[in-house]
């Protein structure tokens, strides 16, 4: 059965005097080197330069906010029931009257915490929230620490900076390959990254 | 030998010391470098201008890592063992022909560290004993991956340097004197010896890759078959020593080989480019310039082997022991003896014919 189309012949020949010889061999493999020493390098400077990770990267958490910067959490629950970590836990709490500016909805959570050395990142707190309001943000990884207080992300970390609004090209997978595709046939240019309202 | 000598002496033997151990130290960071170009990288890039100060912050890491000395070794064997290498690495610079010569005040010194009339004999005598460096430190870490390696090395070093005397031998054959300086001297205008000698050049480079234990024939330090070769239980400074002497190694061996084969200090328009300079100059002082420039024409080619031997550890894999071992007596010595031969039929009975044809 054959399994690609590159597959050659063993053979047993003697080698030839230039092949034994090693130096015709050593001289290509050293024109080889050569050219990529002045070939153009593929590192990407990281600190400085940042690639662009792609619409669907999971990063750090955010917990959003809707357009009027209410939280958007209402500490159903589900985002940890569906880690398989168990990395998040959450304190829910009934919302009063006056704080209506503040939770969108009449219970929200009073903490929200995310273990940062469980969550292994697999997005599935993203899909099981019916409120969309966790997101793993595709431009940011959660930064380096070193200090056993700074692995668990109470919601003074979490949650959203109205000033600086967490934006996205796609919120959800279907749209995101709908636009891949789009950017396949050409036709989208300049699309631009909105918060989810 | 008067005073003006005395001190150009000095001079020169200070700043071949020092030079040679500015390129040793920045042979480590052209290392990573040219490993990093050659395989698509950019190489250390943080510390200073393209990680032009990253020799000494490795140098500083290692000094300050646990200076360890296992309890069973024997502790002044052990000491000995990487000063040795550092030595003997260090020694083979004082007879380099680093340029022709200079005059000051009506004297003329050679730009060299010791005339001796020797040269080449010193630098086999020297190189030779580095095996010692090796062998000392292997056998006093009292580990027996050490001592393997290190008896690993100590036979490749021994093997090799007999197919590289007897390579040099064709080349004594054809200058007739073991002055480094005199050969060098000899080679004036692009005579080079390359030309005449490019099988001896083939077997003498590929001993001095062994010689240096540089990648093809860097067995003695197979971290995947003896841990670390010889210098396993080294750390600190210690371990620093033999690596460092490793790049002083291969200055040295890439000095020599373009003393021998590539015509040292020699560059072609020479003698024009010393007219114009003594023309505007004046004879001491054109001389002097000249004589520098030879200097620095000495050192790019000195360094262009330093860089081909990081050219060639990138695309080389390693030879298995045999493999080393049947190339070093099987093939190398074998064709040095046939050089010998060729090259003395080639004194005797061509060099008249060609010398009365050109005549």
């Amino acid at each position: 059965m054959q399994l690609t189309n590159r597959s050659k012949q063993v053979s047993n020949k003697q080698m030839t005097l230039a092949e034994r010889a090693y130096l015709p061999a050593i001289a290509t493999g050293l024109a080889i080197t050569i050219k990529h020493f002045f070939s153009k390098k593929v590192t990407i400077q990281y600190p400085e330069v940042k690639r662009y990770l792609g619409p669907v990267f999971r990063g750090r958490h955010i917990l959003k906010r809707d357009a009027e910067g209410r939280e958007r959490c209402t500490a159903c629950g589900l985002c940890a029931v569906a880690c398989p970590a168990e990395a998040i836990s959450m304190v829910a709490a009934e919302r009063v009257k006056g704080e209506e500016h503040l939770y969108r909805e009449e219970k929200y959570a009073a903490v929200y915490e995310v273990n940062m050395l469980r969550c292994i990142f697999c997005g599935l707190c993203e899909e099981a929230c019916p409120k969309q309001a966790v997101y793993l943000r595709h431009d940011e990884f959660v930064p380096v620490f070193t200090e056993r207080d700074q692995v668990i992300w109470g919601k003074d970390l979490l949650v959203e900076d109205m000033n600086n609004r967490y934006t996205r090209e796609a919120w959800t997978k279907e749209e995101a390959r709908a636009l891949d595709a789009k950017r396949a046939r050409g036709e989208a240019t300049n699309v631009v990254p909105r918060a989810i309202p | 030998m008067d005073l003006v000598e005395f001190l150009v002496k000095t001079v020169t033997i200070v700043v071949v010391f020092g030079l040679t151990l500015l390129i040793a130290m920045y042979s480590t960071w052209a290392e990573r470098k040219v490993a990093g170009f050659i395989q698509d990288r950019s190489g250390p890039n943080r510390a200073g201008w393209g990680g032009l100060l990253q020799p000494l912050a490795d140098a500083g890491k290692m000094f300050f890592k646990e200076d360890f000395i296992p309890a069973l070794a024997n502790k002044w064997l052990f000491i000995a063992g990487p000063s040795l290498a550092m030595l003997t690495a260090l020694l083979a610079s004082a007879v380099i022909p680093f340029g022709s010569t200079f005059r000051i005040a009506g004297h003329e010194v050679a730009l060299q560290g010791v005339e001796s009339n020797i040269g080449i004999l010193y630098v086999f005598g020297v190189v030779a004993l580095g095996v010692y460096g090796i062998m000392v430190g292997g056998w006093a870490s009292n580990n027996k991956f050490s001592l393997l390696g290190a008896i690993r090395a100590a036979s490749q070093n021994i093997s090799y340097e007999v197919a590289m005397g007897l390579s040099l031998i064709a080349i004594l054959m054809m200058s007739s004197s073991l002055s480094l300086g005199e050969i060098v001297a000899q080679q004036h205008g692009m005579n080079w010896n390359i030309f005449y000698q490019p099988l001896g050049f083939i077997i003498f480079i590929t001993c001095s890759f062994a010689e240096c234990n540089r990648v093809p024939f860097d067995l003695p330090e197979c971290e995947t078959e003896l841990v670390g070769g010889y210098h396993t239980e080294y750390g600190s400074m210690k371990l620093g020593f033999y690596l460092f002497a490793e790049y002083i190694n291969m200055f040295i061996s890439s000095a020599i080989i373009s003393v021998l084969y590539f015509g040292g200090y020699n560059y072609p328009g020479m003698d024009f480019v010393y007219g114009q300079l003594v023309k505007a100059f004046g004879t001491e002082t054109g001389h002097n310039i000249a004589t520098l420039i030879g200097t620095a024409v000495f050192f790019g080619k000195a360094l262009f082997f330093v860089f081909f031997y990081m050219w060639v550890r990138w695309t080389i894999p390693r030879f298995r022991y045999d493999q080393l071992m049947n190339l070093g007596w099987k093939k190398l010595i074998p064709l040095a003896i046939f050089n010998i031969l060729i090259t003395g039929a080639a004194v005797l009975f061509l060099k008249p014919v060609i010398t009365s044809w050109l005549n």
